[in-house]
C-alpha cells in the first residue's frame, strides 16, 4: 500500500504541471488579456506595464519564471488586476471562508444526506422512503440562486434573524445562509446515491443469505450492508468536497462572502492570469490529493482491490 | 434587525471612541439638524478597486476610496466648482502654460508630516515613470504636462517632468500647451500626493491597513479583499472639525438584487436602485430613492471599417437605423430611471456645452419612422432585399434588454432582421476593438467635465475610436477646439456632422439612480461626475 | 461509440447471465423475452409510469405549445412593455396565458421554446456523460495499473482545467452554434461519472463471476460490455438523474459566456434565473412557470431513472 501511495505522489506532480502548462496555454489564448478594457491603454503605457509584469517575454520563458517562482520562493505572483494585492494574499483571504462554510456544508450534507439515504433504502417503498426521496428531489431541483434569494427573503426581511450577507470575519450569522444554500442540494445527491447503492447491496446474495442465517437486522447492516454502500458515494464525495470546499460560485456571489469562489469566477473575467494559475493549481492539488484519499478508502472497503 | 443594529453600534462604538466624543447626539452647526448618534456610511460597491495606490488606481470604485484617505489640490463641492484642498489658490502665467499652485500651510499626514509639494512633484513623476508602470500614466499625457509623454516611453528620466517645487507651499507645473481645464483635472486621484518615505519603507504593501499614510480626512482602516474596507476619521485632517461621518464601510456585493435586499435590511446606506426597477420603487420608497443625470452617453458604434458589411458604409442605412430607434421608449420602459433620450453624443449636462438641435432630434418619432423606412427604401433595401445584420453586445441584463428591444424596433419597423450576439466582456471588447463586428454597444463616460472628452473619440486616430470613422472636418474642428475661446461652436459643428454621418447612434444619457437613506444628507446630486467626499455628508436622527 | 436500443439491451440479456446466471442454470420461463421482463416490472411501478407520461407531455408541450398563441418568442408587446408588473400578469383575454417577461415578450412562448431547447440539453448531456464516463471509467477500472492511473489523472486535470476558458475558446475556434454547446455540455458532464464507475469496476472485477470469465478466456472488452457495466447500470442510472438539472443549468452559464442559445431563445435556465432575480418584485410568474416545468421534468426523470434501475435489476422482485 505504502509503494501504492508513492506511486501516486510520483505522479501527482507531473499531474499538476501538466495542469499548469494546459491552463496556462488556454489563458494566453483566449481573447483579450488582463489589460485590455472598456478604454484601450496607449501602446506606449501598455508596453510599460507588460514589460513590469514580464508578459513582454516569450510565453516559454514566462511559464518557467512562473514556475520557478512556485518553486523556489511557494510565490504565485501578483495579482494582475489588483495591483496592491499578491496571489497568495488572495488565496490566504479567499479561501479560509469558503473553507470554513464549504467543510461545515460538507459535514452536514453528508450526515443528514447518509442517514436519510439509509433510511429510505432500509424502509423500501414505505411513506418515510416517499418522504425521504420527496424532499431530496424537491432539495436538488431548486437551483441554488433561487434558494438564495428565497432564503434571503425569509430569513433576512421576514424573520429578521440574520444579516443578508457579508462574511465579517466569520461570524456565526454570516455562515448559516451559505452553508444551508450549498448543502441542500448535495445533501439531496448523497440521500439519493446512498438510497439506490444500499437498495442495490440489499438485494446481494450475501446479504440474503445473512438474513436467511437469522442474523439480527441491524447486525446485517452495520457488518455487512454499508461498507460496499459506501463505495459509490466515496467516488462521489472526493470531488463533491474538492468543489465545496474551494466554493460555489453561486454563494459567493449571492451572499458576498469574499469567498474563493468570488475570485475564481472574477479572476476569469478580467483575465487576471497569475490568480486564475494560483487558484487553479490549488483546485488541482486538492482534487488530486482527495482522490488518492478515496482510493485509499476503497481499499478499506475492499480489500480485495489492487491497484 | 434588532441584532444588526446593535451589533453596527457595539462595533463602531469600540472601534473609535469618539463615536461619544465629538458630534454625537449634537447638532448640525448649520442647518441645525439632529444628527444621528451612528455617524457610520456603509455602502455598497459591485466590485473591488483595483488598487488604493493613488498613482496606480484605476477604477471608479477605488477612486471614491482614495477621495477620502487622500486630498489633492483642489476637490469639488456638491456643485462640482472647484474648491481649494491642499491648494488655496493658483495664478497662470501669460501664456497659459504655467500655473502656480499656492499650498495651504496647516495640511498634515496621518503620521504628523507636514504636506508639501514637494509630495505632489514625487507623485507625479511617479505616475509618468516606467518603473510604476501605471495603468493611469496616460492621464498625466493628457495634463499635457511638459515632457509628460517622452517620460511615459522611456526617453526621458521622470526628474525632467514640468512639475517644480519652489518651496515646500508653492508647486508650479509647465504645460506643453495650453489647456484651458486644466486646474479641473487636479481633482482626479491619480494625482493625489504621495508619501515617499511610507513607500519606500514599505514597498508594495504600503497601502496595506497599518503601513498607509495619507492625507485625507479618513485613514484606511481595514480592508478584506473582495468583502469590505474601513475607513475612519482622520484625527490628523486639517479639517478635521467639520467631518461628521466617523466611519465609512464599503462593501462588495455583486448581485444587485442581493444589495437592495440589505438595503432593505438596514445592512446598507446606500445601493445601486436595481436596473428596471426605479419607478415601482420610487412609488414605495419616496424618500429613500434619488435620481441625478450622469456625465455619461450609452451609444451603438456602427463598424465603418474596411471589414464593415456593404450596407453599413451607406449613410443612409445608418441614418435609418438611428431614426428607427424609439428612445422614448428605451428610457421609460426598459431603462426606466429618468434617463434622457440622446441625439448628440456629448450629453447635455456637461459643463460649457449646450446640446446643438440636430434635424433628427426634432422630429417627432412617427416622422422619424416614416424617414427611416424612405431612407432603406433610398438605399436598396426592402421586402426583396431584406438587411441583415448582427448586434454584439457584452453579457448583461440592462444591454441585453436594450438590444432585443431594438432589435424588434428595426425589425417591425424596418424589416431588417438583427442577429443578437452576446459575449463575455473581454472577448466582447476585443472584437469590438479589432472591428470584428457590425454594430456593437458601447457606453461612455466623461473623464472631466468638458465637451471635449466625448467628442475626442470621434478623432480618426483616437484609441477610442472603435467604429474607425474618419472626417477630416471633425479631425481639424477638435483640433482648434483645444485653444479656441469659445470651443462651443466646433462642438455644435461636431455633433452635427456626426447627426448626418451617423458613425454611432447615440440612444441614451445616463442618469444615477440610488437607493439612499433618507437620513443621509448633503450627497452632491448636482455633481454630474459624480466626485463625492465622506467628509461632505452626515446622518440625521431618525 | 453509440449505443443503440438494440444493443443495450442487448446488454441487458448479457448481464442476467452474469452473477446468478453463471452459476445457476436458467429459470425464466420459456417464452418470455428478457424484455418484456423488464418492461412489464415498469409498467408495475406507477411513479415511474406517471412520470414517463409527464415527460412525453411535456415533451409534446415544447413541440406544439406553439399552435395555440398568436405570440412568438422574441415579439415585444409595446403595450404592456414598460408596466409588466400591472398588466404582464397572466390573463387569458390579452393572450399571454403565462403573463409576459421584463420586456412585454409573452412567456409562454418563450417557455415552449426554452422546454425544447432544455430538454434537449439534459438529454444529450446525460447521453454523453453516460456513454462516454461508463466507458472510460469501467476500461479504466478493469485494465487498472498504469493505464488505469493516466487515465484517471486525465481526469483530474480536465476536471480542474478553467472551465470558463474552454468554452471561450470553443467560442472563438468554432463559432457559435447548438452543437457546440452539446459540446460544451459534453466536455464536463462525463468526468464524475467515469470516477463513480471506475469506483464500482475496481471493485466488480474481483468478483468471482468476472474472475470466471477471464478463466474461460473471454476477452475484456467483452468483459467490460457484458459484464462489468452491466452490474453497474443501477448506479449510472441514478446518477444520470442527478446529472440532468446541473447540466440544465450550466446551459446558461455557456449562454452566459458567448457560446450558448442566443436572444431572442431562451432556456429553463435562463428564465428561471431572470425570475428568481425579479422575485421580490412581484413578478413572481415570471419564476413559477419556468420553474414548474423544471421541477415537473426533474422530478419525472428522477422518478423514470429509479424506474428503470428497478426494472433492469435482476436481483429486485
Amino acid at each position: 500500500m505504502l509503494s501504492y501511495i508513492l506511486r501516486r505522489l510520483a505522479v501527482a506532480l507531473p499531474t499538476l504541471l501538466l495542469l499548469v502548462v494546459v491552463s496556462f496555454l488556454m489563458m494566453q489564448l483566449a481573447p483579450g488579456g488582463p489589460f485590455t478594457s472598456e478604454r484601450p491603454l496607449p501602446p506606449e503605457v501598455l508596453a510599460n506595464i507588460e514589460a513590469q509584469y514580464g508578459l513582454d517575454k516569450p510565453l516559454f520563458e514566462q511559464m518557467l519564471r512562473y514556475i520557478g517562482g512556485i518553486l523556489v520562493d511557494f510565490d504565485f505572483g501578483p495579482s494582475y488586476r489588483y495591483k496592491d494585492r499578491s496571489v497568495n494574499d488572495i488565496i490566504a483571504a479567499g479561501f479560509p471562508v469558503t473553507l470554513t462554510y464549504g467543510s461545515i456544508a460538507f459535514v452536514l450534507a453528508v450526515v443528514i444526506g447518509v442517514s436519510l439515504g439509509i433510511a429510505a433504502a432500509l424502509n423500501h417503498n414505505s411513506w418515510l422512503d416517499y418522504f425521504a426521496v420527496g424532499i431530496s428531489i424537491g432539495a436538488q431541483v431548486l437551483p441554488n440562486f433561487v434558494m438564495g434569494p428565497l432564503l434571503v427573503l425569509v430569513f433576512v426581511l421576514a424573520l429578521e434573524w440574520l444579516p443578508g450577507g457579508g462574511w465579517n470575519g466569520g461570524k456565526w450569522q454570516h455562515i448559516v445562509l451559505p452553508v444551508i444554500a450549498l448543502s441542500t442540494s448535495y445533501m439531496a445527491s448523497i440521500a439519493r446515491l446512498t438510497r439506490s447503492s444500499m437498495l442495490e447491496v440489499l438485494h446481494m446474495d450475501f446479504i440474503r443469505t445473512a438474513r436467511a442465517k437469522g442474523l439480527p437486522s441491524h447486525y446485517i447492516i452495520w457488518r455487512h450492508a454499508l461498507k460496499p454502500t459506501l463505495m459509490p458515494l466515496f467516488s462521489y464525495l472526493g470531488p463533491t468536497f474538492v468543489a465545496m470546499v474551494t466554493g460555489s460560485v453561486v454563494i459567493d456571489f449571492y451572499f458576498a462572502t469574499g469567498g474563493i469562489g468570488y475570485f475564481f469566477v472574477n479572476s476569469a473575467f478580467n483575465r487576471d492570469y497569475a490568480v486564475m494559475m494560483g487558484i487553479t493549481i490549488l483546485f488541482g492539488s486538492l482534487t488530486i490529493t482527495f482522490n488518492l484519499i478515496v482510493d485509499l478508502l476503497y481499499a478499506w472497503i475492499d480489500p480485495k482491490i489492487r491497484y | 434587525m434588532g441584532y444588526l443594529k446593535r451589533s453596527i453600534l457595539v462595533s463602531v462604538c469600540t472601534f473609535s471612541l469618539s463615536c461619544s466624543l465629538s458630534f454625537a447626539a449634537g447638532t448640525h452647526p448649520e442647518t441645525g439638524e439632529k444628527l444621528a448618534e451612528d455617524q457610520t456610511f456603509t455602502y455598497r460597491i459591485l466590485d473591488e478597486h483595483a488598487s488604493l495606490d493613488p498613482q496606480l488606481a484605476e477604477d471608479v470604485t477605488g477612486a471614491e476610496v482614495l477621495r477620502d484617505l487622500f486630498e489633492g489640490l483642489y476637490n469639488q463641492d456638491k456643485m462640482g466648482n472647484l474648491v481649494p484642498g491642499v491648494a488655496l489658490s493658483h495664478d497662470v502665467s501669460a501664456d497659459k502654460t504655467t500655473y502656480t499652485f499656492y499650498l495651504r500651510k496647516d495640511a498634515v499626514w496621518s503620521d504628523g508630516k507636514p504636506v508639501t509639494a514637494h509630495d505632489f512633484v514625487f507623485a507625479w513623476r511617479r505616475l509618468a515613470s516606467k518603473e510604476l508602470a501605471s495603468p493611469y500614466a496616460w492621464f498625466i499625457e493628457l495634463m499635457n504636462i511638459e515632457n509628460a509623454g517622452a517620460i511615459v516611453k522611456g526617453e526621458k528620466d521622470p526628474k525632467e517632468l514640468g512639475v517644480k517645487a519652489i518651496d515646500d507651499h508653492t508647486l508650479q507645473v509647465k504645460l506643453q500647451t495650453a489647456l484651458p481645464y486644466f486646474p479641473l483635472m487636479t481633482i482626479h486621484a491619480s494625482t493625489f500626493p504621495s508619501p515617499q518615505w511610507a513607500i519606500e519603507a514599505h514597498g508594495k504593501e504600503w497601502t496595506k491597513p497599518g503601513n498607509m499614510v495619507s492625507n485625507g480626512a479618513y485613514v484606511l482602516a481595514e480592508h478584506v479583499p473582495q468583502e469590505r474596507s474601513v475607513r475612519v476619521r482622520n484625527e490628523k485632517y486639517w479639517n478635521n472639525d467639520a467631518t461628521f461621518i466617523e466611519k465609512v464601510v464599503t462593501l462588495v456585493i455583486n448581485d444587485e438584487n442581493a444589495a437592495f435586499t440589505r438595503f432593505l435590511a438596514g445592512e446598507l446606506d446606500r445601493t445601486k436602485v436595481p436596473t428596471g426597477k426605479f419607478p415601482e420603487l420610487k412609488e414605495k420608497y419616496p424618500e429613500e430613492t434619488v435620481v441625478f443625470p450622469r456625465l455619461c452617453s450609452y451609444y451603438y458604434n456602427i463598424n465603418l471599417s474596411d471589414s464593415a458589411p456593404e450596407s453599413l458604409r451607406d449613410k443612409r442605412v445608418r441614418q435609418a437605423l438611428a431614426y428607427a430607434v424609439d428612445r422614448k421608449i428605451i428610457t421609460q420602459n426598459v431603462t426606466k430611471a429618468g434617463q434622457f433620450p440622446a441625439f448628440t453624443f456629448t450629453p447635455e449636462v456637461t459643463a460649457g456645452f449646450s446640446a446643438p438641435e440636430v434635424p433628427f432630434g426634432k422630429m417627432s418619432q412617427q416622422e422619424r419612422d416614416e424617414k427611416a423606412r424612405e431612407l432603406l427604401v433610398a438605399a436598396g433595401y426592402g421586402k426583396d432585399n431584406p438587411l441583415n445584420l448582427s448586434l454584439l453586445y457584452n453579457s448583461s441584463e440592462s444591454h441585453k434588454k436594450i438590444a432585443i428591444a431594438i432589435s424588434q424596433m428595426w425589425k417591425q419597423k424596418l424589416g431588417v432582421q438583427t442577429t443578437l450576439a452576446n459575449m463575455e466582456w473581454k472577448t466582447f471588447l476585443e472584437r469590438r476593438g479589432k472591428q470584428d463586428y457590425e454594430i456593437a454597444r458601447a457606453g461612455w463616460c466623461g473623464d472631466y467635465n468638458e465637451a471635449s472628452t466625448f467628442l475626442d473619440l470621434m478623432h480618426s486616430q483616437s484609441g477610442y475610436n472603435d467604429s474607425k470613422y474618419n472626417n477630416p472636418d471633425v479631425d481639424r474642428l477638435l483640433k482648434e477646439a483645444k485653444t479656441a475661446d469659445n470651443p462651443q461652436e466646433n462642438y455644435t459643428r461636431i455633433e452635427q456632422i456626426i447627426a448626418e454621418d451617423m458613425p454611432i447612434i447615440p440612444i441614451y444619457h445616463y442618469t444615477e439612480d440610488y437607493m439612499m437613506r433618507a437620513t443621509l444628507k448633503n450627497w452632491p446630486t448636482k455633481n454630474a461626475e459624480q466626485n463625492w467626499y465622506s467628509k461632505d455628508l452626515y446622518k440625521v436622527a431618525e | 461509440m453509440r449505443f443503440s436500443l438494440a444493443e443495450r439491451f442487448s446488454i441487458f440479456n448479457g448481464w442476467r447471465r452474469t452473477e446468478k446466471d453463471a452459476w445457476t442454470p436458467q429459470e425464466l420461463p420459456a417464452g418470455r423475452s428478457l424484455y418484456a421482463d423488464a418492461r412489464r416490472r415498469f409498467l408495475r411501478n406507477k411513479a415511474a409510469v406517471c412520470s414517463l407520461a409527464v415527460i412525453l407531455l411535456v415533451f409534446i408541450f415544447s413541440l406544439v405549445g406553439q399552435m395555440i398563441t398568436p405570440w412568438s418568442n422574441e415579439e415585444i408587446d409595446w403595450e404592456i412593455m414598460g408596466s409588466v408588473s400591472d398588466l404582464g400578469k397572466p390573463s387569458l383575454t390579452n393572450g399571454h396565458y403565462f403573463g409576459t417577461d421584463d420586456l412585454g415578450r409573452d412567456l409562454y412562448a418563450r417557455v415552449v421554446q426554452g422546454t425544447r431547447i432544455s430538454l434537449m440539453v439534459g438529454l444529450v448531456g446525460t447521453l454523453i456523460a453516460v456513454v462516454v464516463g461508463t466507458l472510460y471509467g469501467a476500461i479504466s477500472g478493469y485494465v487498472g495499473g498504469r493505464t488505469d492511473n493516466i487515465m484517471m489523472r486525465i481526469v483530474d486535470i480536465l476536471q480542474s482545467v478553467p472551465y470558463m476558458f474552454v468554452i471561450i475558446l470553443l467560442l472563438v475556434v468554432f463559432g457559435r452554434s447548438v452543437i457546440m454547446l452539446f459540446v460544451g455540455i459534453g466536455l464536463l458532464s462525463w468526468l464524475d461519472m467515469s470516477r463513480i464507475v471506475r469506483g464500482q469496476t475496481l471493485s466488480l472485477k474481483n468478483k468471482e463471476f468476472v474472475e470466471a470469465a477471464r478463466a474461460s478466456g473471454v476477452p475484456s472488452a467483452v468483459i467490460i460490455l457484458r459484464h462489468i457495466i452491466p452490474n453497474l447500470l443501477g448506479i449510472v442510472v441514478v446518477y444520470a438523474t442527478l446529472l440532468v438539472p446541473n447540466m440544465i443549468l450550466t446551459e446558461s452559464f455557456i449562454s452566459f459566456l458567448g457560446l450558448g442559445v442566443q436572444e431572442p431563445n431562451t432556456s429553463w435556465g435562463a428564465l428561471i434565473s431572470e425570475g428568481a432575480s425579479s422575485m421580490q418584485y412581484g413578478t413572481l410568474w415570471q419564476l413559477f412557470f419556468p420553474l414548474f416545468f423544471f421541477v415537473i421534468s426533474l422530478f419525472s426523470f428522477f422518478f423514470v431513472g429509479d424506474g428503470l434501475r428497478d426494472a433492469l435489476d435482476p436481483k429486485d422482485r
